[in-house]
């Protein structure tokens, strides 16, 4: 099939500030491309919940967003410590996060539940040490 | 209720967006943690926070929030205005705290729609 969008985006693992930026770029991209408000909605958060654990918790990462007339398909991959446990991680409140970024108002275990509970599909694959990789589907009105 | 009735009802100071003053909203949330906002809210248009960083200009505009009241006298940083300014939200500040500030909106009309588990 053929895609209608790319963009790619490398996240700054050192600047919680600018954490969100290409969450931004998505959005003013799918909102130029008439995408349906809800739709926006739900990939911007998704995304956004993804930047952010990639900023927390793995130093940053890479971020790709395809779309095509059926599907927008986000994959986010990290080269950070990895996740041991993934059910215990899905589990809303469950939070790895460390004491300062409680204070910046993130980390109450509710991210990866939020990109789960904003997609239509969400995998998670995770090796301790090497990194982690997750890809989320939205799909489009037909 | 317009976002000119809650500066006035609040006692607050607009500190960007101006012409946004007759902008009408019709829900709103209160919440220090932005996690829990990306989680539990749902076509609010307002964010009443007593948390300061930028991350709160961008979980409003990720939640197409319009406008952000910092409750207990909080002051953005230039740097959250000009970004608050750019996503078009308008952002005021109040001396109430939080308690008294959402009563009082929630008792003007202003109410709270959002509803866990209902984002898609």
């Amino acid at each position: 099939m053929s895609e209608a969008l790319h963009l790619h985006f490398d996240v700054d693992g050192e600047n919680f500030t600018s954490a969100g930026e290409a969450s931004v770029q998505v959005k003013k991209a799918l909102r130029q491309m008439g995408c349906p408000p809800e739709i926006i909605r739900r990939v911007s958060i998704a995304m956004y919940e993804g930047e952010i654990n990639m900023v927390i918790h793995a130093g940053g990462g890479k971020a790709d967003v395809y779309m095509d007339s059926r599907t927008i398909r986000i994959l986010l991959a990290d080269t950070g410590p990895g996740i041991a446990d993934i059910a215990l991680a899905m589990q809303e409140g469950y939070s790895t996060a460390p004491d300062n970024i409680r204070s910046l108002g993130f980390g109450a275990g509710m991210g990866l539940p939020n990109m789960k509970r904003y997609t239509d599909r969400m995998d998670l694959q995770s090796t301790v040490g090497k990194g982690t990789t997750i890809t989320m589907e939205i799909d489009l009105p037909q | 209720m317009t976002i000119g009735e809650i500066r006035d009802l609040l006692n607050a100071e607009i500190l960007s967006g101006e012409e946004l003053l007759d902008h009408s909203v019709d829900s709103a949330c209160g919440s220090d943690m932005m996690s829990d906002v990306l989680a539990y809210v749902k076509n609010q248009a307002v964010l009443l926070t007593g948390l300061v960083n930028p991350q709160v200009v961008r979980t409003a505009e990720m939640m197409d929030m319009v406008c952000i009241v910092f409750v207990r006298s909080k002051q953005p940083t230039p740097e959250m205005l000009a970004l608050a300014k750019e996503c078009g939200i308008a952002v005021l500040t109040t001396k109430k705290r939080m308690y008294e500030a959402c009563g009082k909106l929630y008792s003007c009309g202003l109410g709270a729609t959002g509803t866990a588990g209902e984002a898609s």
